[in-house]
């Protein structure tokens, strides 16, 4: 008997770990997923299991990346990596307190309640969301797990004192990708002001290439199958109290005075390791 | 002398010619108004308490007036694509004009979708509406909490609507996504009551409390425009 695999790579900030969950479904096809996100390791893993009655869950650590962290079975709220004030005054306290603390908190709540009782219960946070993306046909846990992690991945893509020019290189791939940066500037600020309604504008990284992606609602770059680096949210709820309509006020503040290039760099370090050690 | 007569002769020529068009356009489209952003028919602190004079500036003078702007934008990029028999662009410019003239033409709506309360804004409404929402609803009440169960339950930005089906004769409750229409939801569609549930309806006033926006909304819908409208329906459905 064999069965469905599903190997999933964990792009958790700056440590990257392959979860390999072999799950008895009894179906008769052996289905490896190649897509970018999804990676598969088939030399450390049996191929047939017989007779699970139960999910098996196999960790492997990859390269010399910490052990996975955060983005736990838990579904935490996890606080912003600085105060609610900090990032005064490009983006009010008053803000963060709604945005994370009433917004960011109710996705997480409601994705507790959502999965109890039900298959998704106790899975990572990663699998949930590539489940109920269902290829596109959206199933009813995927707006609260997708927006649980964009905002944590939002929060920790900021910091006080941030913005401007990275540096070293992700300047340098910036540059390569986008032949400025002032152009790659151009981009993520046009993806972000004209992604209509809600939804995010992300760079992000897929075959060995720097890309920015605007996705509406929920959708991230993990669906999608590439690693994101940075993100920013342009629902209105993101910017309202500060800036009102004026988006692309927001956008600017964000890229000038918020952007931590510092996380960025850390995860593309991450989505370079992920890739590579599954080539 | 005759060099300066013959410039002001020449002059009068060349505006004569650009007067006259001089392109070989169809002359409907050249004509074809732009949108202009309609007057609120109330002053804009006239639906307090349930919804703030910030948001009604908000709304109407910068959300709406920008689906306004950007819309005529579209439209005159439009003008020329066909113009020019640029069919790529005409398609592209599609969702561009979908988005923000659905904008121009849902708020348009809405704002009659609302009164204060001294002007008839929460009474109940008229038959034969009120006797058709019975039937399909149960009652009055009933139309509402389905209205604010899915208008809650919109994931982003789009509205909730109050619908005649003219085809099937009947009322349906409908949600459509960013500024949608209601009849990309059925051509036989026609809108009753369309109510906003992009944030920026409600933000200022009630963050993201967007069920306690719902409920309280309906003290200033406009049920009499509703009521018109249904009525003036149903009678050219009778007579077909």
């Amino acid at each position: 008997m064999y069965c469905k695999k599903i190997m999933i790579v964990q792009m958790i900030r700056r440590t990257a770990t392959c979860t390999a969950t072999c799950t008895a479904t009894c179906t008769t096809q052996l289905n490896y997923q190649k897509s970018k996100a999804i990676k598969t390791h088939n030399t450390q893993i049996p191929l047939a299991c017989a007779l699970l009655t139960c999910p098996l869950k196999l960790e492997l650590q990859s390269r010399s990346m910490a052990a996975s962290t955060a983005v736990t079975a838990n579904y935490v709220l996890k606080p912003p990596p600085y105060a609610l004030d900090a990032l005064e005054p490009h983006m009010s306290k008053q803000t963060l307190e709604f945005h994370w603390g009433k917004h960011h908190r109710a996705y997480v709540e409601n994705l507790k309640k959502q999965v109890l009782e039900t298959e998704l219960e106790g899975k990572p946070l990663d699998h949930i969301i590539h489940k109920t993306y269902n290829n596109g046909d959206l199933l009813p846990a995927f707006n609260n797990a997708a927006q649980a992690w964009n905002h944590e991945f939002f929060w920790e893509s900021m910091k006080p004192g941030g913005g401007g020019k990275p540096s070293g290189e992700l300047l340098a791939l910036l540059e390569r990708d986008f032949t400025s940066y002032e152009k790659f500037y151009e981009e993520f600020n046009a993806a972000a002001a004209t992604q209509f309604g809600a939804g995010w504008a992300w760079l992000a990284y897929a075959n060995d290439k720097l890309k920015v992606v605007k996705t509406p609602n929920a959708v991230n770059p993990l669906v999608l199958g590439s690693f994101p680096l940075l993100t920013i949210d342009v629902w209105e709820h993101a910017y309202y109290l500060d800036f009102q309509n004026r988006r692309p006020d927001y956008i600017k503040t964000f890229m000038n005075n918020l952007v931590s290039w510092e996380a960025v760099s850390a995860r593309l370090e991450a989505a370079k390791a992920a890739s590579s050690s599954s080539a | 002398m005759t060099t300066v007569v013959f410039i002001i002769l020449l002059a009068i020529f060349a505006t004569s010619l650009y007067g006259a068009g001089g392109t070989t356009m169809d002359p409907c489209l050249e004509s074809m108004k732009t949108a202009s952003l309609p007057d609120l028919p109330y002053a804009y602190d006239a639906l307090e308490p349930a919804i703030s004079e910030e948001i009604m500036r908000l709304h109407h003078q910068k959300h709406h007036q920008t689906y306004v702007t950007q819309y005529n934008k579209a439209l005159n990029s439009l003008r020329s694509a066909m113009a020019d028999g640029d069919h790529s662009s005409v398609v592209k410019l599609q969702s561009l004009i979908k988005f923000n003239g659905g904008g121009h033409v849902n708020h348009a709506i809405f704002w009659k979708n609302l009164a204060p309360v001294h002007e008839g804004g929460g009474k109940p409404p008229h038959d034969p509406l009120s006797s058709a929402i019975d039937a399909h609803f149960g009652s009055l009440e009933g139309l509402i909490q389905k209205m604010n169960a899915e208008g809650t339950a919109v994931q982003g930005s789009g509205w909730v609507w109050l619908g005649l089906d003219r085809e099937l004769k009947r009322l349906v409750v409908e949600t459509t996504a960013n500024q949608d229409p209601l009849v990309t939801k059925g051509t036989h569609f026609v809108p009753l009551i369309g109510i906003d549930v992009w944030e920026h309806a409600y933000y200022p006033q009630y963050k993201n409390a967007r069920a306690e926006y719902l409920k309280n909304i309906w003290s200033v819908i406009n049920w009499k425009y509703a009521a018109d409208v249904f009525e003036k329906h149903s009678r050219d459905l009778d007579t077909n």
